[in-house]
C-alpha cells in the first residue's frame, strides 16, 4: 500500500534541502526531485504503510493507494491529525464512508517529562532511576 | 535521451565520502524501544563528562518496530506476579528460555508504562462500573501507578489509544539524551573489535544515507538494539505488497550479524516467529480473540481448535500444548493442519463475535464498540483498515480470513532468537547465567567484552514487546555506565585505518562506478549485482529450502545441506555488490546483515535435531520434540579471526517451578 505523492499540492517543503516527508520516514523512501522541487516514493514495494509521511505533509499532499498485488481498488483511509486526537475518514469501494476519532495524547507536546535533574544514587544497585527515587522494591523471586 | 545506465537515487554516491571521527565513552546503536530506554535512563547514572552518542538509521520519532502506532501494550505486570510472567513465557516458548533475564524484565517493565503514561500515552481504564473508558476518558481515573485499573484482555496486555506511541517515547528520550548526542540517518554496518584487547569491542563504522559521509566511532562500551529480521524469506505477497510484512520491513537483522561478526555467542537463533494474522493486511488478530472472543473457523465452518482431534494433536505436546493457554507456535500448527487436509481456508468469525458482544449493549456502546475494532488496525496496521475498506468489509457483517506468515526472527514479540547475555547479579542466578569483565557482572552484556544489546537483541526471553524492551534498554543503559566507570583507564584503539575502513563501507559504491558504464542499462551488467536482485535471490532459497511458505514450513536435512551452499554463494556474490546511491548503499548493507542472520537461522535449525516449534517450523527428518536429547539451549559462534562458526548446546536451568 504505497504512499504516493499529489503533485498539485506538494511544494518541495519551499526549498528546504530536506522536507517533512523525508524526514519521518522510517524506510528512507521519500525523497526531493530538487528540480521540480517535489517529493516521490523511490521505492514503493519497500513501504510498510505506516502513514508517518501522510500524518506529517504539512500540505495534506500525501495519501496512500492500496498494494497493486492484493488490494481493490476505490478505496481509501485518510488521518487528520491534531495535538490531541486523530481523526480518521475510511471511504468504502462501495461509497460506504466512516469516521473515527481516537486520543493520541494527553499532554501537550514537546511536555514528556524527561526527569532532567534525577541523578541516580547507586550505580551498583539493580534499580532504574526512577525506581530507586521511588524507593521500589525488588520482588523477591519464590524459585524451585 | 540518455542511456538508463545511470545511478537512479537522488544522493549520488562519490568515490571519496568525507570521513567524521569520533570517541565517544557510549555509543548507542539503534533508535527503537529499546535504544529510546537506554537513551532516556543513561544519562541519569552517567557522569557530567561522560560522552554519549545514539546513532539511528532512521528518525526516532518514527523509528522502529512501534513506528506506526500500537493499540495494545503486551506487558504489564500490574496485579500479577513476575514469577507468573516467567511461566507464561516459558510455557509459550516451548520450555526453554532464560528464566533469569525473564524474571529481571518482569522487575522493571511496568516503571517503563508508568512513564509512558506521565509523558502522555492514553491507556484505557476500566471505571467504576467495570466499563471501558479510552485513553482520554480515563484520565479521571487517575494513574496506572496511583492504582488505576487498566483494561485487560489477557492476563498481560492492556489497551491503549497508541497512534503516536513512538513520538512520545522518543520525545522523552531525545530530551533526556540531549539532541546534541544523536546522529539520524546514519546506519552503522559493522562492529569493531580492540586492537589490544582480545574480545572486547571498541568501535563501530557506518555511513549517512544523506551526504557522502562515513563515521568512525570509537567507544568504550556499544549497545546493539537494531531490531529483528524481516523480508528474510519471501512473503505471501511479491509486489507492492513485499512491504507489508507484519513486522518493520527496515529491521534487516543488523542487530545479529553485527554482533556475531564480533564473535558474540547467539542463543537460540533456529526460534522464528510466524504470525498468523488477517490475510495480506496482516492486521493483529490479538484483539479478536481476547477482547471481542472471535473464534476461528476452517473452511468447512468448524471450530477446530475446540475439536477432539486438536485436543488429541496438542496432547503430543504436553505439558505445553495441555496449558491454559495454548502456545502461539502449537495455534499455528493446529491452523495448518486444518489447511493441508484441504479445510481451509481459516476464517475469523468477527460476525459471531461482535453479535454476542452486541446483545448486552446500547446504541451509544455498540458505536464505541464498532470504534474499537477499527482502532486495533487504525493504531497499528492502517493497510489492513484499508483492505476492509477496498473489499467492503464490515467486521459485523463479513468475516475476514487469518493465514500465517512468512518467518520472521526476533527476541522480543512471540520468538526469543538473540545473543546469549549475561542476566542480573543476583544470588539466586546460576553461575552459568552470569559474566562481566574483571570480576564484575554486567547484566545484559553478550559474551563481547563492552557489548550490550536489549530488546530483539537478547535471546532466550520474549514476550518482551514494546514495554519490556524499553524497560530492558534501560537496565543495560545503567550497566553499561558501569562499564565505563570501571574501565576507566580502556582506550579503546581500532585495528583498522581509516582507509580500510572506508574501502570496506564504500566499496559497493567503488564497484557500482567502476562498472556501471559497461553496460546500457544500470541493473544489468555482469560485473555486479544490485541489493535489489540479492534481496529476491535469499528469498526464493529460503523461500524453497528452508521452511518458507512454500513448503508450509517444513525442511529437512538435505534441503538445509542445499541452502547452506546457496548462503556461502550468495556470501561471496556480496563482494560484488553495486550501489549508485546512497539509498541503495543502505540496502546493499542490509541484505548483507540478512544474509548472515538467516545463515544463523538455518545453522541452528540444522544443529537441532528435533522439531521444538511446531507451527512454526518442522524438521522433516526429526519430527516431534526430543526432550531426552534436546531439552537445552543451541548457541552459536562465529569466530572473527578464523571464520570458523562452532554451533553447541548449553544447559536449560530452571529456576522457577510449575505453578
Amino acid at each position: 500500500m504505497p504512499s504516493y505523492v499529489i503533485a498539485e499540492k506538494c511544494d518541495g517543503c519551499k526549498g528546504g534541502d530536506k522536507t517533512a516527508c523525508m524526514y519521518i520516514c522510517p524506510n528512507d523512501l521519500m525523497v526531493l526531485d530538487t528540480t521540480a522541487m517535489k517529493a516521490y516514493n523511490q521505492e514503493p514495494d519497500q513501504c510498510w504503510e505506516c502513514f508517518s509521511c501522510v500524518k506529517i505533509c504539512p500540505n495534506q499532499a500525501i495519501e496512500v493507494r492500496g498494494y497493486s498485488d492484493f488490494v481493490p481498488l476505490g478505496s481509501s483511509i485518510m488521518p487528520m491529525m491534531s495535538s490531541e486526537d486523530v481523526m480518521w475518514t475510511c471511504k468504502f469501494r462501495n461509497g460506504v464512508i466512516k469516521r473515527f476519532k481516537f486520543p493520541i495524547r494527553t499532554t501537550p507536546e514537546g511536555e514528556a517529562n524527561a526527569y532532567p535533574n534525577l541523578k541516580g544514587k547507586d550505580l551498583d544497585s539493580p534499580l532504574l532511576a526512577t525506581e530507586e527515587a521511588d524507593g521500589y522494591q525488588i520482588p523477591k523471586p519464590a524459585l524451585l | 535521451m540518455a542511456l538508463p545506465n545511470k545511478p537512479l537515487g537522488e544522493t549520488k554516491a562519490v568515490r571519496d565520502p568525507a570521513v567524521e571521527e569520533r570517541e565517544v565513552d557510549i555509543l548507542i546503536v539503534g533508535g527503537g524501544m529499546a535504544a529510546c530506554g537506554a537513551a532516556f535512563e543513561v544519562k541519569k547514572w552517567a557522569s557530567d563528562d561522560m560522552k554519549i552518542l545514539l546513532v539511528d538509521k532512521a528518525a526516532m520519532e518514527r523509528s522502529g518496530a512501534v513506528a506506526q502506532g500500537l493499540s495494545a501494550i503486551n506487558t504489564y505486570i500490574g496485579e500479577n506476579k513476575p514469577e507468573d510472567y516467567v511461566r507464561m513465557v516459558r510455557n509459550d516458548l516451548m520450555g526453554l528460555v532464560r528464566e533469569d533475564l525473564i524474571f529481571d524484565l518482569g522487575c522493571h517493565v511496568d516503571d517503563s508504562v508508568h512513564l509512558f503514561e506521565e509523558w502522555g500515552l492514553p491507556i484505557w481504564k476500566k471505571d467504576e462500573n467495570n466499563k471501558n473508558l479510552d485513553g482520554k476518558k480515563g484520565l479521571k481515573m487517575g494513574t496506572l501507578k496511583s492504582g488505576a485499573k487498566p483494561v485487560r484482555t489477557g492476563k498481560w496486555q492492556i489497551m491503549i489509544n497508541g497512534e503516536s506511541y513512538k513520538r512520545i517515547v522518543a520525545e522523552a528520550a531525545k530530551k533526556a539524551l540531549g539532541v546534541e548526542n544523536i546522529l539520524e540517518r546514519v546506519f552503522i554496518v559493522e562492529l569493531l573489535l580492540d586492537a589490544n584487547n582480545e574480545n572486547q569491542v571498541a568501535g563501530a563504522v557506518g555511513f549517512s544515507v544523506r551526504e557522502n559521509k562515513v563515521y568512525i566511532i570509537k567507544a568504550k562500551t556499544i549497545m546493539v538494539a537494531c531490531g529483528g529480521a524481516v523480508n528474510i524469506y519471501m512473503p505471501r505477497s511479491v509486489g507492492e505488497g513485499k512491504g507489508r510484512a507484519w513486522y518493520p520491513v527496515w529491521n534487516a537483522g543488523s542487530t545479529y550479524t553485527m554482533a556475531m561478526k564480533v564473535g558474540a555467542e547467539l542463543s537460540m537463533m533456529e526460534n522464528r516467529f510466524t504470525p498468523a494474522r488477517f490475510k495480506d493486511g496482516y492486521g493483529p488478530v490479538g484483539a479478536w480473540f481476547l477482547l471481542f472472543k472471535a473464534k476461528t473457523l476452517n473452511g468447512l465452518g468448524e471450530n477446530f481448535a475446540a475439536s477432539e482431534a486438536a485436543k488429541a494433536e496438542l496432547q503430543k505436546y504436553a505439558p505445553y500444548g495441555t496449558a491454559a493457554v495454548t502456545p502461539t507456535c502449537l495455534r499455528n500448527h493446529l491452523m495448518l493442519f486444518e489447511m493441508k487436509a484441504g479445510r481451509g481456508p481459516i476464517i475469523m468469525d468477527t460476525v459471531t463475535a461482535l453479535a454476542e458482544i452486541a446483545k448486552t449493549l446500547d446504541k451509544k456502546e455498540l458505536k464505541h464498540l464498532e470504534s474499537e475494532a477499527w482502532e486495533d488496525f487504525l493504531d497499528m496496521t492502517c493497510g489492513q483498515a484499508n483492505l476492509w475498506c477496498a473489499t467492503n468489509t464490515e467486521p459485523e457483517k463479513k468475516n475476514s480470513e487469518v493465514m500465517p506468515t512468512e518467518p520472521y526472527l526476533l527476541g522480543s514479540h512471540s520468538g526469543c532468537c538473540g545473543m546469549w547475555v549475561s542476566g542480573p547479579d543476583y544470588d539466586w542466578v546460576p553461575a552459568a547465567y552470569k559474566w562481566g569483565d574483571k570480576g564484575k557482572v554486567y547484566n545484559r552484556m553478550t559474551t563481547v567484552i563492552g557489548l550490550f544489546t536489549a530488546g530483539d537483541g537478547v535471546g532466550c526471553s520474549g514476550h518482551k514487546f514494546s514495554s519490556g524492551s524499553h524497560a530492558e534498554g534501560r537496565i543495560a543503559a545503567k550497566q553499561m555506565v558501569r562499564f565505563v566507570r570501571d574501565h576507566a583507564d580502556f582506550k579503546p584503539t581500532l585495528k583498522q585505518t581509516t582507509k580500510e575502513l572506508v574501502d570496506m563501507v564504500y566499496k559497493p559504491v567503488y564497484t557500482f562506478l567502476d562498472h556501471c558504464n559497461y553496460t546500457t542499462a544500470v541493473d544489468i551488467n555482469p560485473n555486479y549485482v544490485k541489493p535489489s536482485g540479492m534481496a529476491l535471490r535469499l528469498m526464493k532459497a529460503t523461500h524453497e529450502y528452508g521452511g518458507g511458505t512454500a513448503t508450509y514450513y517444513m525442511t529437512s536435512s538435505k534441503n538445509l545441506e542445499i541452502v547452506m551452499d546457496m548462503l556461502a554463494t550468495m556470501r561471496e556474490d556480496c563482494e560484488k555488490l553495486a550501489a549508485g546511491d546512497l539509498h541503495e548503499l543502505m540496502r546493499a548493507w542490509e541484505i548483507y546483515h540478512r544474509i548472515w542472520t538467516v545463515e544463523a537461522h538455518l545453522r541452528h535449525i540444522q544443529f537441532r535435531k528435533e522439531t521444538r516449534y511446531p507451527g512454526f517450523y518442522y524438521q522433516a527428518d526429526y519430527p516431534g520434540q526430543d526432550d531426552a536429547n534436546w531439552f537445552c539451549f543451541v548457541n552459536s559462534k562465529y569466530d572473527p579471526k578464523t571464520g570458523q562458526w562452532s554451533v553447541f548446546k548449553k544447559d536449560y536451568i530452571k529456576l522457577f517451578p510449575d505453578a
